[in-house]
This record gives structure tokens, C-alpha cells and sequence, in this order.
């Protein structure tokens, strides 16, 4: 049946076509709304807001927890952190989360959960299946990044009046570094093999390199954009790729997303992007990047290898945090 | 008498020194003193993580007192009961400044102390710096008259002491009479008025009438906003002077004659855009809005009005600021506590960047373009070369909310666009930087 063997051959054919241009797999893309009060959902193959999820006040900081089945978000106005379901997008539980949750990050166990209590100087530890407060650490003014060590044994959290990263043992919930950064430091995030810490700084206008064994600022990356007066470069959000070689960051009111190659610490080129860009993250394939671009209400998507803007999705009202989900 | 001012409640008694005590009639704090504060519980630093689970001996923390002087001064009532300054206005801004610092010098082996001195007397106020500075306190912030806080200057000169202007917004300071060894964190009339233009401009409320009071600071507040409206193409087609007998604000009834007044005294203004009125000491600004005779706007000191502070702004972060504030001083935050604070924290700044206390070492540093400051106000913020003004977004609002912040987007400058607001340095007319 030659016949049927060229037809199969063809189709065989067309289906390794489809899959070479288009995304592996469909993702879902949470992206939270701080004035809306809501997640849009959106899925990673059709580019489009497919649901919307209500929620709590002013939602900021979002991540994933049991194998991207929970969806966590601060819901700063509401002094809690809202679980919902990542695949019916349904109300799960709250967590307690001291005043003014704003960003947190997991333990790479799954638990427990640390947050920073912006308006308490203060990081709060809670175990997300208890949903009990374990400890409380005292930190510096404005706690806002979280960053657990991919060994797990510290957690860094910056404070963005006192202008430090400081090294919590996870073991004793005891500060034991605390490490100067430039002004208004946001995000502080480990390459994954966890041999650098990385901390922007807002007002600073800086990118600060730690070494988390010697506890020391190592390097410090600036910008420079022609045109862009140098106190409208603001980096906030940090990614690294997994490898360890690419990092995005994002830069605020310069409307850019920093391409730069993470081994030799240069700042390659930028990417044009909405308005008031603070936070940004891959897709689990790490083919796309999704931006939040506060001023603009939408999100920008990157192709990552090519390093160039596909498509700006309207969202709701002040997008603010980003995570994708590996289903 | 001795009394541990705030934020020195850790230090016991016997660590007190007494510099001078003046109690005052109005003001319970209001005492000058140095003393060495108790060895933070949690003295950790960054360089000796060695160290970090054992609290620091008490002679390792560096300490970095200040103090604040305030100059008493008579002043009419204002029109709204709700104007009226709080006692502490400006001292719970420096002390919120102190609290921010303590926080940050707790990880850095650094304590910060805030002494406060308060008298109607200049004399007073000049002795009380005198002995602070030969003490070895290098920084005082000041809430005092233009003609004081010269005189202040003038006796520090020769000390190793930096003064923060917070209250005084005579143009003069920052021109002709700008000293080395004043900075300024309260804004000058014109970089408000400029604000103000700004905003007026991007509207295209280009015709402008002027009402203004007959005292000498309704006076500097006019010439800062004619100067305001040509610079950015405005115009100010007539001017009047709002003449009135101050006091009986009080007065039963009053209202019904000011409704039949301020109609009849706007009667004869050409046709305008915007109604300005300068009142520097709040007589009658507040009676223009609502009460004109053709529905015009009103904006200056009153009604639309440029400030460096705003109680409401949760703009750039600044809502954990406002509730720090409010949680601590059981009121909302006023721009003489801004001022305050953002001097507290310029020092606080120094001293973590230097990691010293030295008055020198930190007063170089704040002058050095190395010193940056997070204040707020969505960008960094530092001080003019050439008279140690420090720039900043001003806000342009409206009594519940802010309605801008200006610089006006389009306003461009080859410097920084904040360089748009108040005089420039190519007219500057501050001498006392050059070189240095």
C-alpha cells in the first residue's frame, strides 16, 4: 500500500513543520493586576487572555507552588496570600502572611514560604499546608525581594529604605550578612547553580553581582540608553536563564527589557517594551518572556532567542507580577 | 532639668550629658542634649558576618548625633481650623529620619540621636549650636527665618558643622546669600512656582490674573510666580493687591460678607484662565476658590497649589513611608516633616556609604556626586553643585489628592529635566560653591 505509506510519510512531515514553528506546548501565563484586583490567564500558544481570575486587593507578587498546581499571590491591601487553583483557577485557601505582603519566595523543598512584609521590616515564614506563621525576622526598612538559594540554605531579602541584601540562614531564621546595595533595592535572585546572587536597584539605577560565598559585591552592572535621561532607567525584575549564560532585567520608566549575557556581565542590547516595566518571566521552555508594563496595562512578549518583542497583550489595570505554569 | 530626647530611650540615665536646657512655654522637647545611645541589640556588620550573632560592644558603634533648631516665630491663625501646624511639625519628620537611619545602622554598627532645641530667640538658638558643634555634633537641621539661619551659619562657619535649611524658601538663600555651609531640602519659591507653570502650561491656561497679600513673603511668592509665568510663556494680565485687617477669623457670620466681597473684587479682572493668588500667610487664599465672579480655577498658595509633599501620595512606594509616619506621629505627613526627614536621611545616607560618623568625612560626601538619595519621589535625588539645593519632583494638588508632578513631561534640560524647576545655574547668582 504505497499509498498510504506517502500519506503517512506526509503527515509525518507536516506535523514535525507545525511543531518546529509553533511552542511545544501551550502554557498558562498568570499575570497579576495591582489596581484591578485581578490574575489574567493567559495561554502562551493563542497569545490571549483566556480567563480572569478575582481576587483580593492589590495583588503584587505571584508564584507557583505544589508542581505549578497552586497559584500564590500576594494581596497586599488585604494583608494575606490568596491560593488558587492553577487549572480551574478556583479560590483555594488564604495564608497568613504579616502586614503588607509584597514578593516571597519557596523554599526548594515546596515549603516553607518566605515574604516580605513591606510596611513591617519584617520577613514572615509560613508553612503553606498549615498555613501557619514559623518565624518572623526582623530586617531593614521596606522588605520587598526574596531570593531562597537553590541549596536552600539562605534566604536574601532586600530592603529598599535601609538599601541591603540580607543573608537569612534558613535553618535558624537569623540574619547573617547583610550586604550594602545601591538605593532602593527590588529583586534579588540566584542563578540556579547558585553561584551568583543577582539585586537590582531601582533608584540606584544598578545591577548588583554577589558572591553569596564570599558575601561581597563582586560587580555592578549600569545602563546607558541613548535618549533615555539616566534617572528614568529603574531596574526592577531579574531573570536568568537556567543555563546561567542569558539574564533579562527590566527597567522601569526606560520602557526596556536589558539583554545581557550573564557569563561575562555585559549589557548587550535592549528590547523596546510597554510602559513602566517592573517584572518579567519564561515560559517553562524558556522560549518566551513575558513582561508587566505597569503604565500601559499590557504585557509584552519576547522571543527569547531571537531577542526581539512578538506581541503586546492588554491585561488588566497596572500588570505587576508574572509566572508561567508548566501545563 | 534632663531629659533624653526621642530616640534615646535605650540610653540610661548616667550615659547623659547635658549640653544646654532650655525648656520652653510651647514645647515640651524642646531640650538640647547629647548622649551616648545603649549598643543596638542586633549590631551586625556586612564586612564581619563573623560577628554577627553577638551584639557589638558599645564602643564599636559609631554615633552620629544631630540636632534640630527651630526658631519660634508669631504667626496669625490661618482661615481653616484645619490648617493649623501641628506642634511637632517638621520634628516627627526628622525623627521618623532617625528611625529609618537607627534601622539601617543597627546592620552597620551605626547609631543616629536627635536632639531638639526650640526658642523665639536667635541669641538663644546660636548658643545652643555653639555648644552643640564645639561638642562634636556636625549637623543641624533648621526651622528658622532666612535672617536666622544666616546667622546660624555665619556663627558655624568656622565648625566642623553642616546646616540643613528645612523650612525657609526665600529665594535669596540659594542666590545671594547662599552660604557653603547650608544645604536645602525645602524647595525655594521659584521651584515651586516653576512646578506650577509647568502643569499650567501643559493645560494651555496660558491667561493668568494675580491676587496677592500685602506682607513681604506674599511679595517673594508673587515675583517667584511672575518670573514662573514668562519663563515658561504665560501670562499675568493684571495684578491686585488683596488688602485685609488680619484676625477675628472667628467672626460669627463671617461668611456672608466675603461671599458679597470676593465677587465684586474679581468683578473687573480681564478675561483669564487661571486665577493666582500668592498668600504666604493664609489670610485669604482660601476664600477665592468657588467664590470668584466668573468660574475660573484658582492656583498658587491656594486652591491648585505646588508642594513638596503630599499626605496622600502613595506614589513611587510611598505608602509604607506615609504609615511609618502616621504610626508614629498620630498625624499625616507635612512638608516640613518631608524636609526634615530627607535631611535626617542625606546624613544617614553618608554615613552608610562612608561608613563613618565624621562630620567631615560625611559633609564632603553629601557635596561629592557620588551622594544619592531615595526619597519617594520615583528618581534619585541630589544636591546642586553650585548651592547645595537639593532637586526634586514637586507636586502639583489639589487639597485631597495630587493632581500632577512636575517636571512636566516635554520640559527637557541638558542636565536632568528636575534642572527645570527653580532658578538654573546659568543664572545663579550663588558665588560661595565656586571652586570647591
Amino acid at each position: 500500500m504505497p499509498s498510504f505509506r506517502t500519506h503517512l510519510a506526509g503527515a509525518a512531515a507536516f506535523l514535525a513543520a507545525a511543531c518546529a514553528t509553533a511552542p511545544a506546548f501551550a502554557f498558562k501565563v498568570f499575570i497579576s493586576n495591582e489596581k484591578e484586583n485581578t490574575i489574567s490567564v493567559i495561554d502562551s500558544d493563542k497569545l490571549e487572555v483566556v480567563h480572569t481570575i478575582k481576587t483580593g486587593q492589590r495583588p503584587r507578587g505571584i508564584m507557583l507552588a505544589k508542581n505549578d498546581t497552586w497559584i500564590l499571590v500576594c494581596t497586599s491591601d488585604d494583608n494575606r496570600v490568596e491560593v488558587y487553583d492553577a487549572k480551574t483557577f478556583e479560590f483555594i485557601k488564604t495564608l497568613p502572611s504579616g502586614p503588607d505582603p509584597e514578593l516571597f519566595d519557596l523554599h526548594p523543598s515546596g515549603n516553607p514560604l518566605y515574604i516580605a512584609n513591606e510596611d513591617d521590616n519584617i520577613v514572615t515564614v509560613v508553612d503553606i499546608d498549615a498555613g501557619k506563621i514559623l518565624a518572623e525576622v526582623p530586617v531593614g526598612v521596606e522588605p520587598e525581594g526574596m531570593g531562597v538559594s537553590p541549596d536552600g540554605k539562605y534566604v536574601v531579602n532586600t530592603s529598599e529604605t535601609t538599601n541591603m541584601a540580607h543573608f537569612i540562614d534558613t535553618a535558624t531564621n537569623e540574619t547573617v550578612a547583610n550586604i550594602l546595595v545601591d538605593n532602593r533595592p527590588r529583586v534579588a535572585i540566584f542563578k540556579s547553580d547558585g553561584s551568583e546572587l543577582w539585586v537590582s536597584s531601582e533608584i540606584g539605577g544598578t545591577l548588583s553581582i554577589i558572591d553569596p560565598v564570599k558575601k561581597e559585591v563582586t560587580k555592578k552592572l549600569t545602563f546607558e540608553i541613548p535618549g533615555i535621561p539616566p534617572e528614568a532607567i529603574q531596574p526592577v525584575g531579574v531573570r536568568i536563564t537556567r543555563d546561567g549564560k542569558k539574564a533579562f532585567v527590566a527597567l522601569g520608566p526606560a520602557n526596556r527589557i536589558a539583554v545581557i549575557d550573564a557569563v561575562a556581565h555585559t549589557v548587550e542590547r535592549y528590547i523596546l517594551v510597554g510602559q513602566r516595566v517592573w517584572n518579567l518571566n519564561f515560559t517553562p521552555d524558556e522560549k518566551l518572556l513575558f513582561t508587566t508594563n505597569g503604565a500601559s496595562n499590557d504585557v509584552t512578549v519576547i522571543d527569547v532567542a531571537k531577542e526581539r518583542a512578538i506581541k503586546s497583550i492588554t491585561v488588566g489595570r497596572y500588570p505587576w507580577g508574572v509566572v508561567s505554569a508548566n501545563h | 532639668m534632663t531629659i533624653c530626647a526621642e530616640g534615646r530611650s535605650r540610653a540610661r540615665n548616667d550615659q547623659c550629658w547635658q549640653v544646654s536646657v532650655r525648656a520652653s512655654a510651647c514645647l515640651a522637647i524642646a531640650v538640647s542634649l547629647v548622649c551616648p545611645p545603649a549598643a543596638p541589640a542586633r549590631a551586625q556588620g556586612a564586612d564581619q558576618p563573623a560577628a554577627a550573632a553577638k551584639p557589638a560592644p558599645a564602643a564599636e558603634v559609631t554615633q552620629v548625633r544631630l540636632v534640630y533648631l527651630r526658631e519660634e516665630r508669631e504667626r496669625l491663625p490661618p482661615l481653616s481650623l484645619l490648617s493649623f501646624p501641628p506642634d511637632d511639625d517638621g520634628i516627627a519628620g526628622a525623627q521618623l529620619g532617625i528611625d529609618d537611619n537607627e534601622t539601617t545602622g543597627r546592620f552597620l554598627k551605626q547609631s543616629f540621636s536627635l536632639d531638639v532645641a526650640s526658642s523665639p530667640k536667635r541669641e538663644d538658638l546660636i548658643k545652643d549650636a555653639l555648644a552643640a558643634a564645639d561638642s562634636g555634633i556636625g549637623f543641624f537641621i533648621v526651622d528658622a527665618s532666612a535672617d536666622t539661619l544666616l546667622a546660624l551659619s555665619d556663627a558655624l562657619k568656622d565648625k566642623n558643622a553642616v546646616l540643613f535649611n528645612a523650612g525657609a524658601r526665600d529665594e535669596r538663600l540659594r542666590e545671594e546669600d547662599c552660604r557653603l555651609n547650608i544645604k536645602h531640602t525645602s524647595a525655594s519659591y521659584t521651584m515651586l512656582t516653576d512646578a506650577l507653570a509647568q502643569y499650567l502650561a501643559w493645560k494651555r491656561w496660558g491667561k493668568t490674573v494675580l491676587i496677592k497679600g500685602p506682607t513681604p513673603q506674599d511679595e517673594q511668592y508673587a515675583a517667584a510666580l511672575r518670573r514662573s509665568m514668562a519663563r515658561f510663556g504665560l501670562k499675568i494680565l493684571t495684578e491686585k493687591t488683596f488688602e485685609y485687617a488680619p484676625g477675628s477669623r472667628r467672626s460669627d457670620g463671617g461668611f456672608e460678607q466675603v461671599q458679597q466681597q470676593i465677587p465684586s473684587f474679581t468683578q473687573d479682572l480681564p478675561d483669564h484662565d487661571v486665577l493666582l493668588v500668592a498668600d504666604e500667610v493664609a489670610q485669604f487664599g482660601d476664600y477665592f476658590p468657588y467664590r470668584t465672579w466668573t468660574p475660573r480655577p484658582v492656583a498658587g498658595t491656594h486652591g491648585l497649589y505646588p508642594t513638596t509633599w503630599h499626605p496622600a501620595s502613595e506614589l513611587w512606594g510611598a505608602t509604607q513611608f506615609q504609615n511609618r509616619f502616621r504610626r508614629k506621629s498620630e498625624r499625616t505627613m507635612r512638608p516640613l516633616d518631608y524636609a526634615a526627614w530627607m535631611a535626617v536621611r542625606s546624613i544617614g545616607e553618608a554615613a552608610t556609604r562612608t561608613k563613618s560618623g565624621d562630620p567631615k568625612i560625611l559633609i564632603d560626601y553629601m557635596l561629592s556626586d557620588k551622594f544619592e538619595l531615595a526619597a519617594f519621589k520615583g528618581q534619585k535625588l541630589t544636591y546642586r553643585p553650585w548651592n547645595a539645593q537639593i532637586r526634586q519632583p514637586i507636586f502639583v494638588a489639589a487639597a485631597p489628592l495630587h493632581i500632577s508632578v512636575s517636571p512636566q513631561q516635554g520640559f527637557l534640560h541638558q542636565v536632568t529635566p528636575l534642572d527645570t524647576l527653580g532658578v538654573d545655574k546659568p543664572e545663579s547668582k550663588c558665588r560661595a560653591f565656586d571652586g570647591k
